[in-house]
């Protein structure tokens, strides 16, 4: 298959997502399984990476900006905007999209393979609806909310790291912080964790559902799902950068 | 009652089934027989629509199956129970529910109700005390068993099973036929069994088509079979010395 016909399915595996529930509460159940299971197990990686993302901005943008001329406050601005515009919404995405993407390429590969979705099907459930849509669903619903939380855990982390190192006061580097603010930023990089959030759901769901052959597959359907996501979140990173600021 | 006529379905350029026509009647424990990889699980599986046939038509109970849109398939489908070749149980639920998941889905009833249900069906193929248990902590005989449970909890009216006693013991094996059969009979359902089975084709061969290389070689009941002349079924069938001995016995007994 060639790229303008993968693109087509997944255009109508989106379109087949949006069913009726056969039972809403079933749904409903599920929906609430895919938030623990993408949201809350996320957590602990989300944690740390931002705030080692936070850290290590602060020590490079202090290494960078060594001239006496420029108010050391200003590394405070840098670090805020990099984080909230680009670091948080991309990177973590990114990372997701390895942590949450292989997950449910997997998952639905492995129910492909096994027949369970044929088992489904054959019940008169519409597997589309019932196994794709509470995965993007949950994804759509959780991932900014993490994406949220890395923001204030990257401002957070350089704050420490500027004051551990003697680079600037917490004091100056609050200052810096509130000034030039544009609440913008923040609608942009929230825009764009939605997007990628989708984004790094229904890709790899779409690779997972339509999985055929045997477990090797599994596996290599899944790699290749996290490597499109990955490629896919940064070239729709540059198009809203360039519609939206 | 499930018709179909001149189904022809290819992968690729590999022809699997050539032209078969057959009807499966309501109320009898219709067989499709063959050796492996004689085409029985993708007839089966264009029966019910996971393949598409390339050719032919299926009627069920008079309406056809293949001119239906997916919402009148799904309708028809909450009849259909289905057990599959690899027992096909959501391995993310426990026995208990994998069986109860069609009755959340598709019944209001209170949880109590389903699990009484549940526990009925369990106990009618024979598995009690499984019902915390995962699918990879039970053997493969009562996975198999699991699947006919989840497939009969909703009282279907149309029963596909994909080899149901491939790999049981043959006392257990004879459990689940004449499990499948009485069920069958009580509730008047159109029960189509694959199998290479000897014991369930004589057992429970009210309707039997032979698949020979995707072709339907021969048909007829379990008596019939006795009498075929047709070579390739006689040679698929009674394959041992045993088995043909007991051929004639059976022969005698017949005739008699
Ligand atoms: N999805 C598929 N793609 C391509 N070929 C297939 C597919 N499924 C089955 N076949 C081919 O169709 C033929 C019939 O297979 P089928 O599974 O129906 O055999 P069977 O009669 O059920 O055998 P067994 O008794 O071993 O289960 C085989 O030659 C197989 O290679
Ligand atoms: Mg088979």
């Amino acid at each position: 298959m060639n790229f303008f016909s993968h693109f087509g399915a997944y255009v109508m595996m989106i379109r087949d997502m949006f069913h009726k529930p056969e039972n809403p509460k079933l749904y409903w159940k599920e929906f609430m399984h895919q938030c623990v299971e993408i949201g809350i197990r996320s957590l602990g990686i989300v944690c740390i990476i931002s705030v080692f993302m936070g850290a290590v901005s602060a020590l490079q943008t202090a290494y960078q900006i060594s001239s006496p001329l420029v108010s050391k406050y200003i590394i405070a601005q840098i670090i805020r905007d990099t984080v909230i515009l680009e670091f948080s919404p991309t990177l973590i995405c990114v990372v997701l999209a390895g942590v949450v993407g292989s997950k449910i390429a997997s998952e639905l590969g492995n129910m492909r393979v096994s027949e369970q979705i044929d088992a489904l099907e054959i019940m008169g459930i519409n597997t589309k609806t019932y196994l794709i849509l509470p995965k993007v669903a949950a994804a759509v619903f959780t991932i900014p909310m993490l994406v949220v939380l890395s923001m204030v855990l990257g401002v957070l982390g350089g704050r420490m790291t500027v004051s551990l190192a003697g680079i600037i006061s917490t004091d100056t580097y609050d200052k810096g912080l509130i000034e030039l603010f544009k609440p913008y930023n923040v609608f942009f990089g929230l825009t764009k964790s939605y997007t990628f959030a989708f984004l790094i759901s229904s890709i790899p769901a779409y690779f997972g559902y339509n999985v055929k052959g045997g477990s090797l597959e599994i596996g290599r359907n899944s790699t290749t799902s996290v490597v499109v996501s990955c490629v896919v979140v940064l070239l729709a990173d540059y198009i809203l950068a360039a519609l939206l600021l | 009652m499930i018709e179909f006529k001149n189904i022809v379905k290819r992968f690729e350029d590999k022809l699997v089934l050539d032209n078969v026509s057959h009807v499966m009647k309501s109320g009898m424990s219709n067989l499709i027989i063959g050796t492996s990889g004689s085409g029985k699980t993708v007839l089966q599986k264009c029966l019910v629509g996971l393949f598409e046939p390339d050719e032919g038509d299926i009627i069920y109970d008079g309406k056809s199956f293949t001119k239906m849109d997916d919402e009148e398939r799904k309708l028809l489908r909450q009849q259909i129970g289905m057990l599959f070749q690899g027992s096909a149980l959501f391995d993310s639920m426990t026995v208990q529910e994998n069986v109860k998941f069609p009755l959340d889905m598709f019944t209001n009833d209170s949880n109590q109700q389903k699990l009484k249900r549940v526990n009925e069906v369990l106990e009618r193929v024979n598995l009690i005390g499984a019902n915390k248990k995962y699918p990879s902590e039970i053997s493969g005989g009562m996975k198999k068993r699991v699947g006919i449970a989840r497939a009969i909890v909703l009282n279907p009216k149309f029963l596909f099973c994909d080899e149901p006693n491939s790999g049981l013991d043959p006392q257990t094996s004879m459990l689940i036929d004449k499990l499948i059969y009485d069920i069958t009979k009580e509730n008047n359902i159109t029960t189509i069994i694959n199998t290479h089975d000897m014991n369930s084709v004589m057992e429970i061969g009210d309707n039997i088509l032979y698949l020979k290389n995707g072709k339907k070689e021969w048909s007829g009941n379990s008596k019939d079979i006795i009498f075929s002349e047709n070579k390739n079924l006689n040679e698929f069938i009674f394959a041992s010395e045993f088995l043909q001995d007991a051929k004639q016995m059976r022969m005698m007994e017949l005739k008699k």
